[in-house]
Formats: C-alpha cells, sequence, structure tokens
C-alpha cells in the first residue's frame, strides 16, 4: 500500500469512528463539523508524518508533539490516538459518558497520548512554542504540530503567540489551521472576518502557505518538503466543515449537534460509496 | 546565598523585589535546569543581572502575560523548573484562564511571583495596585499561595516552590526599605505559619509586608493589657488549619491583617475554616473594604484603609469595648 493509501485508509477509518462516537454520545451531541474538516490533516501527521512513540520506552523523549489547540474537535483526535493503538474501543465508547477520561474536549492523560488538555480556545500555540524553545534548548530534533481553528484566531492569545514564535527561530513548530470558514454560530464572515489568514502570519514573521485540506497528496508534499530557513511554519489548510457526509458539509448546525441512528446509517452508506457512486 | 545579619539588613534595604533577583539568579547559577519567563520587567523583578550573566536560563516574551503562561508551560512539561514573573495584576488576572487550565486543571507545575502586590504602587493607581490576586487564585485547585513576609521570607519562599511538586503563587508586597520580620535564618515550610509573637488573649493572624504594624499592634495591646499573639501566616492556601485550631482554643479575640480585599484573602481563608470550629472566636478582618480609591502613597493608603499599627490597634480597641457594652 502506498503512503497516500495509507493516509486515505486512515482518513476513512477516522470518519467511521467519528460517526460512531457521534452516536454513542447521543442527545448529549458533538462538535461534529469541526472534527471532520480536519480529518485529512490529522489522519497525514498521525498515519504518516509524527514519530510516536510508546510512553515506556526510552525513546518517548524522541516523539513528536502534537496540540489539537482547537479542542471541541477531539472527536477526530480521539480516533486517530485509536488508529495509532493508544486509545481502546471499549474507551471510545465511553465518550461524553460520566466519569470518562474521553470528555467533549481532551484532558491530558499521557498513557493514551493526550498530552495537554485543552478546550478554551487560544491557548495550545503558546504551548508548542514552550515545547519548540525546548527542543531547541535540549538540541532535540523532535518537531512540535500544532492544529489551531480558524474560528480560535479570533482570539488575542493567539496573536501574542505569534508574535512570539519567530524570536526563537522555531523552525521545528509547525502550525496548521484549519480553515474551514465556519464557527460556533456563523461564517467567519458573518462572526469576525479574518481577512487574509496567510498574509497576516506571514506578517509576523512565519513562513506561511496555503493549499486544500482534504488534499492528501498536497499534504504530505507540504509536510515534506526540505524547509532549511530558521522561521517558524503556518499552513493555511483550506477545508470544508463537516466534510465526508453529504447532510454536513457546509452545514453549520453540525457543528455541535446530535447524531440519530437514522442519519448515521445514511452516512455509513455514503463512505461505503464516495463521490456518490 | 549566606543568611547572616548583613545580608538581611542589605536585602531589607533593597527590598523583596531586588531581592528576588539576587536569589534567583544563585539558584540558577547552580542549576541550568532553572529558567525564567517574564513580560518586559527585568529592571522592576531585579532581574537585569540575570538576564546578563545567564543569557539561556531568560526567555523574554514581551508584554504579553497569556503567552507567558503557554510557553511557560510547555517548558514545564518538558521538566524545566520554570519561574514566572511580572507585576501581580498581570501575573495573576490577565492570564488567570491560563493559570487555570494549565495550572490548575492540568497540573503543569510553574513558580510565579506576582510583584508589588497589595498597595505598594499606590502613586500609580489601582491598575498596578493589586487586592484580588488572592481570592482570583484561591478559587483554582491545586495552586499554592505564598505572602512572604520580608525579603528573607521571599529568597526561601522562592526556593521551597522549586522544590514544590505543585504550581505556587509567590505574592510580593512592600518596597525597599522593607521591614525585617526575621533577622536569623528560620525554617521555613509551606503550609506551616510561624508564631512570631506569644500573647494569651488576642492572635492576629498576618502576612506579608503588613507583619510589621501586626507586630507593632500587638506590643500596643500588651500595653493596654490584652497580652497578644503575632502569627505569619505566610501560606494563605493550604492554609494552617492546626495554627486556627490553636488559636481558637487559646484566643477571645481574632484578628487578620492582609493588603488585601477583604473578600477573598487571608481573613476569608481563616474563616473558612472558623466555621467548621465549634464556639470559634470572633475574627476582626482588617483589610480593603471591597472598594478602590484616589491614588496615592503606600503610607496613605495604608492609612486610609486603617492598616497601620495605630489604626489597627484604635478599631480593635473599640470593637472590644463595644462588644463588652
Amino acid at each position: 500500500m502506498s503512503n497516500i493509501e495509507k493516509i486515505e485508509n486512515f482518513a476513512k477509518n477516522l470518519r467511521i469512528t467519528i460517526l460512531d462516537m457521534a452516536l454513542e454520545a447521543g442527545a448529549s451531541s458533538s462538535h461534529f463539523g469541526g472534527a471532520l474538516s480536519m480529518v485529512e490533516i490529522i489522519s497525514t501527521l498521525f498515519a504518516y508524518k509524527m514519530k510516536h512513540k510508546k510512553i515506556i520506552s526510552d525513546e518517548f523523549n524522541k516523539r513528536d508533539r502534537f496540540i489539537l489547540s482547537k479542542g471541541h474537535a477531539c472527536l477526530a483526535y480521539y480516533a486517530a490516538l485509536h488508529e495509532i493503538g493508544l486509545i481502546p474501543r471499549d474507551l471510545l465508547k465511553t465518550f461524553e459518558k460520566n466519569n470518562s477520561s474521553l470528555a467533549g474536549h481532551p484532558v491530558k492523560n499521557k498513557e493514551i497520548g493526550i498530552e495537554f488538555s485543552n478546550g478554551s480556545l487560544g491557548m495550545g500555540l503558546s504551548i508548542g512554542i514552550g515545547l519548540a524553545i525546548s527542543a531547541k534548548k535540549k538540541q532535540s530534533n523532535f518537531k512540535t504540530y500544532v492544529i489551531l481553528g480558524d474560528g480560535e484566531c479570533n482570539e488575542g492569545s493567539v496573536w501574542e503567540a505569534a508574535m512570539s514564535a519567530p524570536k526563537f527561530k522555531l523552525n521545528n513548530l509547525n502550525v496548521v489551521i484549519d480553515r474551514n470558514n465556519f464557527q460556533q454560530t456563523g461564517s467567519n464572515n458573518e462572526i469576525m472576518d479574518l481577512g487574509n489568514l496567510k498574509n497576516k502570519w506571514k506578517n509576523f514573521g512565519w513562513e506561511a502557505e496555503e493549499l486544500d485540506g482534504h488534499d492528501i497528496k498536497k499534504l504530505v508534499n507540504y509536510f515534506d518538503k526540505n524547509k532549511n530557513n530558521s522561521q517558524p511554519k503556518v499552513l493555511i489548510a483550506n477545508t470544508v466543515k463537516g466534510k465526508g457526509f453529504s447532510f454536513s458539509e457546509n452545514n453549520n448546525t453540525w457543528h455541535h449537534s446530535v447524531m440519530t441512528k437514522n442519519i448515521y446509517e445514511k452516512a455509513i452508506k455514503e463512505i461505503n460509496r464516495p463521490n456518490g457512486n | 546565598m549566606e543568611i547572616n545579619e548583613k545580608n538581611i539588613k542589605l536585602w531589607s534595604s533593597i527590598g523583596p523585589r531586588a531581592t528576588l533577583g539576587l536569589g534567583i539568579l544563585d539558584l540558577a547559577q547552580k542549576d541550568e535546569n532553572i529558567l525564567v519567563v517574564t513580560c518586559d520587567v527585568s529592571t522592576s523583578a531585579g532581574l537585569d543581572r540575570f538576564r546578563k550573566t545567564l543569557p539561556d536560563q531568560y526567555i523574554e516574551l514581551g508584554i504579553a502575560e497569556q503567552n507567558m503562561i503557554g510557553v511557560a508551560t510547555g517548558l514545564a512539561s518538558e521538566s524545566y523548573d520554570v519561574i514566572t514573573t511580572t507585576f501581580a495584576p498581570f501575573q495573576t488576572m490577565r492570564c488567570c484562564e491560563q493559570i487555570k487550565v494549565n495550572l490548575g486543571y492540568m497540573e503543569e507545575k510553574l513558580t510565579m511571583v506576582g510583584l508589588a502586590s497589595g498597595l505598594v504602587l499606590g502613586n500609580l493607581g489601582f491598575t498596578h495596585c493589586c487586592i484580588e490576586d488572592l481570592g482570583v487564585l484561591r478559587s483554582i485547585p491545586n495552586i499554592k499561595i505564598i505572602s512572604p513576609a520580608d525579603s528573607l521570607e521571599t529568597i526561601k519562599a522562592v526556593e521551597a516552590s522549586i522544590k514544590e511538586k505543585k504550581s505556587c503563587y509567590i505574592r510580593l508586597t512592600g518596597g525597599s526599605n522593607n521591614p525585617i520580620i526575621y533577622n536569623q535564618n528560620y525554617n521555613f515550610e509551606i503550609g506551616k505559619s510561624v508564631t512570631l509573637k506569644k500573647g494569651t488573649e488576642i492572635t492576629i493572624f498576618g502576612s506579608g509586608t503588613i507583619l510589621s504594624e501586626c507586630i507593632k499592634a500587638a506590643e500596643l495591646l500588651d500595653k493596654s493589657g490584652l497580652s497578644t499573639s503575632v502569627i505569619n501566616m505566610h501560606t494563605i492556601k493550604p492554609i494552617d488549619e492546626f495554627a486556627i485550631q490553636n488559636a481558637c482554643k487559646k484566643s477571645r479575640l481574632l484578628i487578620s491583617v492582609e493588603e488585601h480585599n477583604i473578600i477573598g484573602g487571608l481573613g476569608s481563608a481563616i474563616s473558612d475554616n472558623l466555621s467548621k470550629i465549634k464556639n470559634s472566636p470572633v475574627l476582626l478582618k482588617f483589610g480593603i473594604n471591597d472598594e478602590y480609591t484616589k491614588s496615592g502613597s503606600y503610607d496613605y493608603l495604608k492609612t486610609y484603609y486603617g492598616l497601620n499599627h495605630q489604626k489597627i490597634l484604635e478599631t480593635t480597641l473599640k470593637f472590644i469595648k463595644k462588644n463588652n457594652d
């Protein structure tokens, strides 16, 4: 199987797991749309790009670091951690249930690969900068990957962090912005127009690129590119909120909604018959 | 740093902030795992020498406190011993939610130092005074809160906080020519109060620089025939419950004195415990009576809020007379 096929397969499994968990959550709802928009991004990272290490191994310190700053999209994160063998299927079924380790936003739990708690927006990038500075200080080769939401970029703290990373020449820091053009109660344009994100980050001193965040080939090429300069990297990944299902694509009611058995069955059929065939 | 009479006098004259800088430099020179993360306050925190001497252990993030706590958290999660510092309002409230999530909820470990808390910057107005930090941080689980009595205790608090497993907030009060509470070495332990003066009828609990006023007030109360003890409650959280229970057994009146809003600080922390003790004595709280006022000097504001020794004496005697009538 080629790398691309491997990632595609990983992404497909993620969508199925996301559906399963959303159904499991039932009436307590789940953040569906923003998880689906980042499926290809997190699949490329987890199935291909990032080095994972078992917590018990001596090599643990060499693992790449990952922060899901848009913590509400944890469905995709939990599904990816399941896919790499860190979250067992039984645990997935406890999602958003009483006394579960899998809350509606990630809670730090190194045993299952969750290194930081997130959910309050605008906090993850600063932590990632701390990790990247630490790698430089210790001359360690690990990379730090942070996924931000586009709505999340409304938070001032994102820009405090954006301002600081170039100062420390953090070319070991990779940010991906899941640019799905929606936030909780409307489109970015309606709620708070973000303008040209790529130029904004560029002007803050980042190496900024923009591409289709569902195109796995382009994502692989981007992450594989040899980057020798000293700047931190940001990728504006243009995505579709709710990607993968006809009922949820660009439909912001699926920002946070209830998965019913009926919709679930329809969705499973769509996964098995991609491109409407 | 040698603890001797000469140094204690020097540290008192330069005040807790400059002493903090000396103390952190000394610790960091011996241990390269210690990092300082700040927001454009090297001069105010006495860290100019640190910045020049140990540039690799000094991380300057500019005037951006939310980012400061986040970056420090990332470093702490990679096993560094991280000290963050800036002026108390910005160290605690500007980045309060980062403190809640990263240190409280996630339990990453930092030592935070709030500079010039209380009323010492009164001339600059209440943006720079800090009468809310204790109340704000006491409500967040997993954070220990220390308010050192003088410059020597500042050094001891920083040392203890670095060794401590949970995050700590060290609240610095007072300025240069900071009154000496401890003129010789003593045993400092987080969570364990220190009796500064023994008495039989009244117990005054204080923390921070204001303890010098408490001691003077206690001496005056002694002269009025009311034997008064003074306890340095340097740790506000976890509060020394044993000391409170003990004071309840011995005293007929308890007093708390603090450079903080009367709501949420030391007095409140003591009240929270008194409510569990049967037939406990009354607690008379001295602090800022839930109000802001116009700017003024440190001494002016302490007098305005009734926090100097003369006012503490007068208010206490008045209170006792009223309750005896």
